[in-house]
């Protein structure tokens, strides 16, 4: 058992949610409550993570993010250490794969909201922060909470992207997905149905945990 | 300045409109008119969830809105009551909760309690608590009108609030809302497409068709004196006939027209010319059933008489279309109670007499066209 490369997916997951959260609750909201010119190409875009193999969207990010790209020199002259090849970089590419997961459920949880809801809140003259707050997030809460499980759940897994981006340099790039590769490749079976098993029961746990609440919270509003 | 609600609105699309409107505090304005016809819109454009390309709302002295000044005052600073159609609570809080949402300009400390003295004005003491979906519908849409009152508005705005429940409730719910109205310093906007809601609860009643306000006035008077054709078929009048105008009888206050060969007795009317066509119309109510067994002195009354084509019983009472002057031209529509349509042995077929009463005929301009307008 690799601990190091589990801590380091766990890192990996974490940090992506993190980032993701704010982005995805503002970019879902906005594209659930509102229409402009453009919006389905903008919805693709943001989908294209999800049919892109992860080798092609990999390349792309090596070469927008490598030393010779005006984002790696950028990074290079500011923090002294190239972007490829390191958390960081590996820690951007993860963010840029999961955008689908993290926004398109939690626009779903917001276009779940009945239009009116959104006017009755403005005539009972609350502000649009109180709005998101008091109404629009506790009703998108079953979205925002599938996104973030299929987020986490989903940067646990990947590896194509990871393997392009990162490498596999144990401590700063060799996630857990890498390591049970890395273990089969050394006929160390053992070893990768361990590691594999946790990764399984902790995605398990994961998305358990969201039907649960998801459950809870409709028996709850509907009685 | 003029005290209430004042709301010009123009446009030409998505939704056309050519409204205007007023309502003083205290009263309660019908905006009636059929499906479509751009009476949520009008609403919506009141609290400020939609921009007309033109206009002006004003509320008492506060501008809320004009076009020409590029003013244009956000919904949640328009101080509105807003009673959405399906009643829009916000479904993950309690009633209480519900209400206190729309009092954040007070303070904390005494939000809850005033919350509870709104819910208890509209009947809903002991069920703070519940979530909407715990409510029935009638109850949701008391809960609708606590969240409208806490917000104080400077109006109430009430959409179709009576179209999501069932009869019986409805009926409550009227009595309740006369009620209120009594204590309500605030003008009321009521939205129905239903005549016999705006006739019991409105003060004013206003028509409103493809986004145009055709005529305003207390609400009988609109219903049987229309100024059109147009809004004489809106309001449901169904016996609406041409004529031709013969005098005026200023002695005894009437107008004298001729109309498939009977002279009928009309209420004063002077603003007709002899000589000029008009399209006259009278509601059912002013048609007397003249009885077989009982002759009576209202008989005099403008006598007409006709074979019955149609005899359509609708529960208590029976629907009558009776040809005058030939089966070819338009019947003329009355409704009697079933006892008495039974005791004078009406059926199809049978040949009857009417007094149209004098007061209840109506004259409005000849309309040649006889078809809705067109949209603008």
């Amino acid at each position: 058992m690799d601990w190091s490369a589990l801590t380091l997916s766990l890192k990996l997951a974490a940090w992506t949610v993190l980032i993701l959260l704010p982005l995805g609750i503002w970019a879902g909201q906005a594209l659930a409550a509102h229409h402009f010119r453009g919006k389905a190409w903008v919805e693709a875009l943001l989908a294209l993570p999800l049919v892109l193999p992860p080798t092609v969207l990999g390349y792309y990010l090596l070469v927008a993010m490598g030393s010779a790209s005006p984002i790696g020199q950028f990074y290079e002259s500011v923090f002294g250490k190239p972007l490829v090849f390191s958390f960081e970089g590996l820690l951007l590419a993860s963010v840029i794969f999961n955008i689908p997961f993290a926004i398109q459920p939690m626009q779903r949880g917001f276009e779940a909201i009945a239009p009116e809801v959104r006017d009755a809140a403005a005539c009972c003259g609350l502000s649009r922060w109180r709005t998101l707050w008091r109404i629009e997030l506790p009703l998108a809460w079953p979205g925002i909470l599938s996104a973030v499980v299929l987020t986490f759940a989903h940067t646990l897994g990947e590896f194509g992207v990871v393997l392009m981006v990162g490498g596999s340099i144990p401590g700063e790039t060799k996630t857990v997905a890498i390591a049970i590769y890395d273990r089969v490749q050394a006929f160390d079976t053992a070893g990768a149905g361990v590691m594999s098993a946790v990764l399984l029961l902790i995605s398990l746990l994961a998305i358990g945990a969201a039907y649960f609440t998801n459950a809870r919270t409709r028996i709850r509003r509907h009685g | 300045m003029a005290e209430g609600i004042r709301v010009r609105l123009q446009q030409s699309g998505p939704i056309p409109l050519d409204a205007s409107l007023q309502c003083t505090p205290g009263q309660v304005l019908a905006l009636v008119g059929p499906s479509g016809s751009g009476k949520t819109t009008v609403l919506r454009a009141i609290a400020g969830l939609l921009r007309a390309a033109a206009g002006e709302i004003h509320s008492n002295s506060e501008c809320w809105f004009d076009a020409q000044r590029s003013i244009n005052i956000e919904t949640r600073h328009r101080r509105v009551g807003y009673v959405f159609q399906n009643y829009a609570l916000f479904p993950h809080l309690s009633a209480l909760h519900n209400v206190m949402e729309a009092m954040l300009d007070r303070p904390a400390a005494e939000r809850e309690s005033r919350a509870r003295d709104v819910l208890a004005r509209v009947r809903l003491s002991g069920l703070e608590d519940r979530v909407p979906a715990a409510l029935s519908g009638g109850q949701q849409q008391r809960v609708a009108v606590a969240r409208a009152l806490a917000r104080e508005p400077k109006v109430l705005l009430l959409d179709e609030p009576f179209s999501a429940v069932d009869r019986a409730t409805r009926q409550r719910l009227y009595r309740e809302l006369a009620e209120l109205k009594r204590d309500l310093a605030m003008p009321v906007i009521l939205v129905t497409h239903d005549l016999d809601e705006a006739l019991m609860l409105a003060d004013q009643l206003c028509v409103l068709h493809q986004g145009r306000t055709l005529q305003i006035g207390e609400p009988y008077a609109v219903m049987t004196r229309p100024d059109t054709v147009e809004v004489a078929q809106l309001v449901g009048l169904r016996n609406v006939f041409r004529a031709g105008v013969i005098g005026h009888d200023e002695a005894r206050a009437l107008t004298i027209i001729e109309w498939r060969g009977h002279r009928l007795e009309v209420r004063l009317q002077v603003a007709f010319e002899p000589g000029t066509q008009v399209t006259w119309v009278i509601p059912q109510g002013h048609i007397m059933l003249h009885r077989r067994d009982r002759p009576s002195r209202g008989e005099r009354e403008n006598p007409v008489s006709g074979p019955v084509i149609e005899c359509l019983p609708m529960g208590e009472n029976v629907a009558l279309s009776v040809a005058v002057n030939g089966l070819d031209r338009p019947p003329l529509f009355l409704t009697v109670p079933a006892h008495v349509a039974r005791r004078n042995g009406i059926a199809t077929g049978v040949e009857i007499g009417l007094s149209l009463l004098a007061d209840g005929i109506h004259l409005m301009p000849s309309d040649d066209t006889r078809t809705p307008a067109k949209p603008r």
